[in-house]
């Protein structure tokens, strides 16, 4: 059964705004090829300052396709229709508190219904070039289009690639798999072989890469590093070169972690997440994981991401622990 | 019959899985706690399982109507059985690259068939009618010397539709083809008797017949070239390596015991209760119809298709009423593909979306069907409320002045 929000089961149980308004101007009428949804939006637009005086939905879908066009409905009631054409999927997935990725296009179908009828009311044709493939990365909801093009677009070669300029496969790494596929048949179409241990055609742009998401590569992935309070041994291939650096004193010692946790920190926002530096205790630094981060189940994953990088610009070895584990770590080292 | 009833709701998706029956769990239980032995042991301890597990083996027979009991192997799951089925059949006859299996068959199978594919292997997947049916004439002619194995379902999970799978393995026979069949819908709700048919391979899931999940069985006729797929020690006559599930194993035994003794009702009181099922909700809910090919399906199966409705959204409110069933909808599957079964045969996605199936076991009472019959039509009628395409008591085509209807542009 998937994890819907009590927000998404409210406004499916008790939907708002169901049915068509009563004389509309402005009518959209959209569905979606890959699950067959469709739906309705008719709109009551106040002509002389096109302001949305009632708007009504109807939907045949699912029930995260009902909720999210109640709560469409619900949002752009009273906006312009210039301010509601700028209500994003994510807003209306915000207003759900959240979607399980492989629904996120239902809320996308209730934005090109949005966009339908501002169209109708403004006597314009609307047509949606947007194409949906099979969706090859569920913790990430990225699709076979978006890596088919993704691919052709940066002549990406390995699977490490496509995780860093997509996002695919950077979760749980299931779809590995799917991902070698699309790379294989995308390579074949322009006469590449596909080498699963190619190196990277050009240097990946690392500083593109949300560290802290879970983009890092697959070196990472031992067992060890499972748990928080295990030192990534790992670590310590990237650390060598850095061996010769000079010791840092403690403050600059700190000034650094701080510097380096500051820099990761627009990654994250950008998925409305956020960590925060609490305290540094010898090894450890111990981070509070927010927003979107406390709670996901890649917030290990990016422990690791942010534990790597302050390896890389210390010089040495830490270890990034969740602040809940603080009590934890110190019986540990008593 | 046992009295006992499943805790809570109304259970009506026993072709997911069923509840393990308690006389089941009765019997495998001290095989977690005194009777732990590894079979393979020369203790007592370990001949105590030993024997334990020669009489489930016997059981299972007995329900397969196998003519040894040496033609039972276990496994873990019925996927791992149609696995072990259809790569033995290609590693055992490497110059034969073809597969023929059917459009209908579950993941276990078309997965695997559609990954050996990209191995070079032909496969032919059997297209069926609008009720499910095959085209017998066309697999005759897909029969030759080429084809490694056939594996068609002996029923479908989603409409319950039969395939004539004895009449298949005789041309599959005849043409000197192995034939396996995936009988985990049918084994337990219908009588089998393999010692009769021309059938090489079986797969069944304990699961579905009261028994718990991770215990499956792969009938294998003596004689039928086989290769294994796990290798490593010499558990299943070195058919299937790895220490016995020895707890499981009983307790599938005691299941196939119990599906025997009441295989009768699955004819009688079971489909008496699906057709009253069906016949109620047909005769309250407008524009519904059954799919499949309800003159020839599974006992306890009845799969109905609401037009203008989704399936998820149906079975959400059906859940709210304490009624558990499944969809053939797109959005209820992980995957968000709709149901191939349904597009195979040709259901319009207006009414394939809004398939819903209703699965019953023998543990399903005569006042729960009442209740569903009296549960559905409401839920259907809210939820049409809803839809694009439905206009106050009928379909928004049909609604005079409004044609053509909803036509929305798809994406």
């Amino acid at each position: 059964m998937w994890d819907y929000s009590d927000t998404v089961k409210e406004h499916f149980f008790n939907p708002r705004n169901a049915g068509a308004v009563a004389e509309p101007n402005a009518i959209g009428e959209v569905g979606s090829l890959s699950c067959g949804d469709a739906l309705r939006l008719t709109l009551k637009v106040d002509p002389q300052n096109e302001t949305i005086l009632d708007a009504g939905f109807q939907t045949f879908g699912c029930g995260s396709a009902i909720a999210s066009s109640s709560a469409l409905t619900e949002l752009i009631k009273g906006m312009t229709l210039d301010q509601a054409l700028k209500v994003s999927n994510q807003d209306i997935a915000d207003y759900l508190d959240g979607l399980p990725p492989e629904k996120m296009h239902c809320s996308v179908m209730g934005r090109e219904a949005l966009q339908s009828a501002v169209a109708n009311y403004r006597g314009e044709v609307w047509s949606d070039a947007h194409a949906e493939g099979a969706m090859i990365c569920k913790c990430f909801a990225v699709d076979e289009v978006l890596i088919e093009e993704t691919i052709r677009a940066n002549n990406l070669s390995s699977v490490e690639e496509v995780t860093h300029y997509t996002k695919a496969g950077g979760g749980c790494s299931a779809c590995h798999e799917g991902v070698e596929e699309v790379l294989a048949r995308v390579l074949a179409e322009q006469g590449r072989p596909f080498q699963p241990s190619a190196p990277p055609a050009k240097a990946p742009e690392r500083k593109r890469v949300a560290v802290g998401m879970p983009v890092m590569s697959t070196r990472l992935q031992t067992p060890e590093s499972a748990d928080p309070l295990q030192p990534v041994s790992t670590g310590a291939a990237s650390v060598t070169s850095a061996a010769a650096r000079p010791k840092l004193s403690n403050l600059a010692r700190i000034r650094r972690i701080e510097q380096t946790i500051e820099a990761i920190r627009p990654n994250l926002q950008r998925d409305h997440g956020d960590v925060e530096l609490i305290d540094i205790d010898g090894k450890n630094v111990f981070v509070k994981m927010v927003g979107a981060c406390s709670g996901c189940q890649l917030a290990s994953v990016t422990l690791e991401g942010i534990q790597t990088r302050l390896c890389e610009d210390l010089g040495e070895l830490v270890r990034v622990v969740p602040a809940q584990a603080m009590g934890r770590a110190a019986a540990q080292r008593a | 019959m046992s009295s006992k009833q499943p805790p809570i709701g109304i259970y009506l998706d026993n072709n997911a899985t069923t509840m393990v029956a308690p006389e089941v769990v009765e019997a495998m239980l001290p095989y977690f706690s005194e009777q732990f032995g590894n079979a393979s042991s020369m203790h007592q301890f370990g001949d105590r399982v030993g024997r334990a597990i020669k009489t489930a083996r016997q059981q299972v027979q007995a329900l397969l109507g196998a003519e040894l009991d040496s033609e039972i192997v276990f496994t873990s799951c019925g996927t791992e059985s149609d696995s072990t089925a259809i790569l033995s059949a290609l590693k055992a006859q490497p110059e034969r690259r073809e597969i023929i299996t059917t459009v209908v068959e579950h993941p276990a199978v078309l997965s695997l068939c559609e990954h050996l594919e990209k191995d070079g292997y032909t496969v032919h997947r059997l297209k069926v009618d609008g009720q499910g049916r095959l085209d017998l004439a066309h697999y005759q002619s897909l029969l030759s010397e080429r084809v490694a194995i056939v594996s068609v379902m002996w029923a479908n999970n989603e409409t319950g539709t039969l395939f004539p799978v004895e009449a298949m393995a005789e041309m599959a026979h005849e043409a000197g083809v192995m034939f396996h069949t995936d009988a985990v819908q049918a084994v337990g709700k219908l009588p089998i008797d393999l010692k009769t048919t021309a059938i090489d391979m079986l797969s069944l899931s304990g699961h579905k017949l009261h028994a718990p999940k991770g215990i499956g069985v792969l009938y294998l006729r003596r004689g039928t070239r086989f290769r294994p797929l796990l290798r490593g020690g010499h558990q299943e006559r070195g058919r299937r390596a790895g220490t016995e599930n020895s707890a499981s194993i009983v307790a599938l035994g005691k299941a196939c015991e119990l599906a025997q003794a009441h295989i009768d009702e699955e004819r009688t009181q079971v489909a008496a209760l699906r057709d009253r099922l069906e016949q109620g909700i047909l005769a309250a809910v407008p524009n519904s119809f059954v799919t499949g090919d309800p003159s020839n399906r599974l006992p306890n199966t009845s799969n109905i298709a609401f037009e203008f409705i989704e399936g998820e959204a149906i079975l959400l409110l059906l859940n709210k009423l304490g009624i558990a069933a499944s969809s053939g909808s797109a959005c209820t599957s992980g995957s968000l593909e709709p149901s191939h079964v349904m597009r195979a045969m040709g259901i319009p996605f207006t009414a394939a979306h809004g398939t819903t199936r209703f699965s019953l076991s023998r543990y399903t009472t005569a006042e729960e069907i009442e209740r569903v019959i009296d549960a559905v039509p409401p839920v259907v009628a809210q939820l049409r409320k809803l839809s694009p395409y439905w206009d106050q008591d009928r379909p928004a085509t049909e609604t005079p002045g409004q044609s053509p209807g909803f036509q929305p542009a798809y994406a």
